[in-house]
C-alpha cells in the first residue's frame, strides 16, 4: 500500500510482479467455459509459421526446408532498415515464408495483406549461396541477431546525456568463438524480449549466437542509427556479405524519405 | 527443463536445494545472488522454461576480466559440491497464468534429481502483518510435514518463530484460518505442492517493503546462515556482517546511471 500525494491509499505495484492472488482465484473459479475460452484465446496467440505467397503453413521447421550456416535476425525498424538496405540488397534474396501472429496489443487483426511497412516476421534466404548442410544444420548454424535499445536503458556510472550515442554493444553465447566488432555489453545491463529469448535458446543448447545492440536515442527510423550497424559488416561471419556499400547508403536515404512522408502527421 | 552445462546431468543425490521465490522486494532473489557469490558456486545448467520472461546479461558475479563474458540467462543453476549445496536462481518474472505449470516443472526436477530437500527463500508484505507480528522479529519460517520430521529438534534450537495463519479472507470476520503469504510469489504454491507430494521443504521468509532490499536480503541470509552454517557463524558484532557476504558486480548501479553534472 502507498499514500499518494492526494491523501488516498492505493495498492502500489509490486516490482517482483506478484499479483498472482488474483491470479490464484481466478484458477479456484475457473468453469468448464473459462477453460474453453483461455484455451481457444491461446491457440489465437500461437505462432504460426506460413509460406507467404499461398499462406499455407510450412509442414516442416523452416531450417529443415532451409539449412543454412547464417541466420541473421533483425528486430525493430532500424535493424530491418540496416539489413534490409545493406545486405539484403546485396545478392538475390528469396522470401521464404512469414510468421504469423496476434496478440492483444495487435491494433491489425487482418495479417494476410501486409504491407512492408506492417510485416511482423518475414523470412529471406540468399539464392546464390548453395546449401552446405542437409542434415543438421542446428550443429553448424550462426546466429547474428540485430536490434536497437534507448540510450537511456543503458547503465553506467557517467550520465547517459554524455554518452555518445548512437553505440554498439554485443553479447555472445559460450560457443560463438569469433570476436565482435565492438566492446561486450558490460554488468549490470541486461537484456530482454524477442533478443533475449533467442540468445537464451543459442545459450542452453550450444549454438554460436551473438546480439549487436544498438542504443540510441532515436527510436523511429533514423539514418544516423542505421549507419551506427555498419562495423559489423566487417565481422569474419558477415564479411563479404555486403558488396556495395555506397549503393546500399542511398537505398537506406531512399527509404528515410519514403518513411519520412508517410510520416507526416498532416496528410 | 534442467540443461547441463557440460556433457551429462551432474549428480544431486543427496544435495540441499537454495531457491527464491519471486516475491516482494525480491529479497530471496538477491539473497540467492549473495550465496552464489560469497560461496563462489559454479554454474552446472540452465532450468530452461517458457515460464518466465526471458532475460540475457553477461555474467553477474564477474570478478575480473577474465570470467566476466560468460552469457547467464534467467534461470541458472549452481553447485558447490563440498557442501552438497546447488542453488536455482531466478532473474525474471512468470509470464501470466504459467506460474502454476513452472511450480509442477521444478518439483518434478526436485523428485528426479534425487535432492534430499528444498529450502526456499522468499519475503511477505510487511503492511499485512497483525499487531503481534508487528512487535515481534520480522523473520518466519515454514517447513512441510516430511521436512519437519527431520529438522524440527534444530529448528527448535534456534527459537524461531513459525508462520501464523491468519484469516483466509482478511475483510471477513468470521472466515477460516490458514496460512498466507501476500506478496510472496509462489512459496504457498511451491508449500502447498510439496505438502501433498512429500517433499521435504523450508520456506524462510521476511517481512519487507519494497525500496532498498539489500539490508533485507542482507538480513535473510544471516537467518538461513544460523540454520545451515555455510559460513563462518555470527559473532556479536552485528556491524560484520554486511562485509561476511560478497556483493556481485551486478549490483552496481541499482538506482540508475550516473547524474547529469548540469543538474547541479
Amino acid at each position: 500500500m502507498a499514500a499518494t500525494f492526494f491523501g488516498e491509499v492505493v495498492k502500489a505495484p509490486c516490482r517482483a510482479g506478484t499479483e498472482d492472488e488474483e491470479e490464484e482465484e481466478e484458477g479456484r473459479r475457473e468453469t468448464p467455459e473459462d477453460r474453453e475460452v483461455r484455451q481457444q484465446l491461446a491457440r489465437k496467440r500461437e505462432v504460426r509459421l506460413l509460406r507467404r505467397q499461398t499462406k499455407t503453413s510450412l509442414e516442416v521447421s523452416l531450417l529443415e526446408k532451409y539449412p543454412c550456416s547464417k541466420f541473421i535476425i533483425a528486430i525493430g525498424n532500424n535493424a530491418v532498415a540496416f539489413l534490409s538496405s545493406f545486405v539484403m540488397n546485396s545478392g538475390v534474396w528469396e522470401e521464404v515464408g512469414c510468421a504469423k501472429l496476434w496478440n492483444e496489443w495487435c491494433r491489425t487483426t487482418d495479417t494476410t495483406h501486409l504491407s512492408s511497412t506492417e510485416a511482423f516476421c518475414v523470412f529471406y534466404h540468399l539464392k546464390s549461396n548453395p546449401l552446405v548442410f542437409g542434415s543438421c544444420p542446428r550443429k553448424n548454424m550462426q546466429i547474428t541477431i540485430l536490434t536497437c535499445r534507448h540510450v537511456t536503458d543503458y547503465k553506467t556510472s557517467e550520465s547517459t546525456g554524455s554518452l555518445p550515442s548512437p553505440f554498439l554493444r554485443a553479447l555472445k553465447t559460450q560457443n560463438f568463438k569469433d570476436s565482435a566488432c565492438c566492446p561486450l555489453l558490460e554488468q549490470p545491463n541486461i537484456v530482454h524480449d524477442l533478443p533475449a529469448a533467442v540468445l537464451s535458446y543459442c545459450q542452453v543448447w550450444k549454438i554460436p549466437a551473438i546480439l549487436y545492440l544498438c542504443y540510441t536515442d532515436v527510436m523511429k527510423l533514423d539514418l544516423i542509427t542505421v549507419e551506427a550497424f555498419k562495423p559489423i559488416l566487417s565481422t569474419r561471419s558477415l564479411k563479404g556479405l555486403v558488396k556495395n556499400i555506397p549503393q546500399s547508403t542511398e537505398i537506406l536515404k531512399k527509404l528515410m524519405t519514403t518513411n519520412e512522408i508517410q510520416s507526416n502527421i498532416y496528410t | 527443463m534442467f540443461v547441463p552445462c557440460g556433457e551429462s546431468a551432474p549428480d544431486l543425490a543427496g544435495f540441499t536445494l537454495l531457491m527464491p521465490a519471486v516475491s516482494v522486494g525480491n529479497v530471496g532473489q538477491l539473497a540467492m545472488d549473495l550465496i552464489i557469490s560469497t560461496l563462489n558456486m559454479s554454474k552446472i545448467g540452465y532450468f530452461y522454461t517458457d515460464c518466465l520472461v526471458p532475460m540475457v546479461g553477461n555474467n553477474p558475479y564477474a570478478t575480473a576480466e577474465g570470467n566476466s563474458t560468460e552469457l547467464s540467462i534467467n534461470a541458472e543453476v549452481y553447485s558447490l559440491p563440498s557442501r552438497k549445496l546447488v542453488a536455482l536462481q531466478l532473474r525474471s518474472i512468470f509470464i501470466k497464468y504459467k506460474s502454476k505449470p513452472f511450480c509442477e516443472k521444478l518439483l518434478s526436477w526436485v523428485k528426479s534429481s534425487g535432492c534430499a530437500r528444498v529450502i526456499v527463500l522468499s519475503s511477505s508484505h510487511s503492511y499485512q502483518r497483525n499487531d503481534l507480528q508487528l512487535r515481534s522479529t520480522p523473520f518466519r519460517y515454514l517447513l512441510t510435514p516430511s521436512m519437519q520430521k527431520s529438522v524440527q529438534n534444530k529448528i527448535k534450537s534456534l527459537n524461531w518463530e513459525e508462520m501464523e495463519e491468519s484469516r483466509c479472507i482478511p475483510e471477513i470476520d468470521d472466515s477460516e484460518f490458514c496460512i498466507r503469504i501476500p506478496g510472496g510469489g509462489i512459496t504457498k504454491t511451491l508449500y502447498d505442492e510439496s505438502c501433498s507430494k512429500e517433499i521435504q521443504m523450508a520456506v524462510l521468509l521476511k517481512f519487507v517493503s519494497e525500496g532498498d532490499n539489500i539490508p533485507d536480503a542482507l538480513g535473510l541470509v544471516e537467518y538461513l546462515n544460523e540454520w545451515l552454517q555455510i559460513i563462518k557463524p555470527l559473532s556479536d558484532d552485528p556491524t560484520v556482517s554486511a562485509s561476511r557476504w560478497k556483493i556481485p558486480s551486478s549490483w552496481r548501479l541499482l538506482f540508475g546511471s550516473g547524474l547529469p553534472p548540469a543538474l547541479f
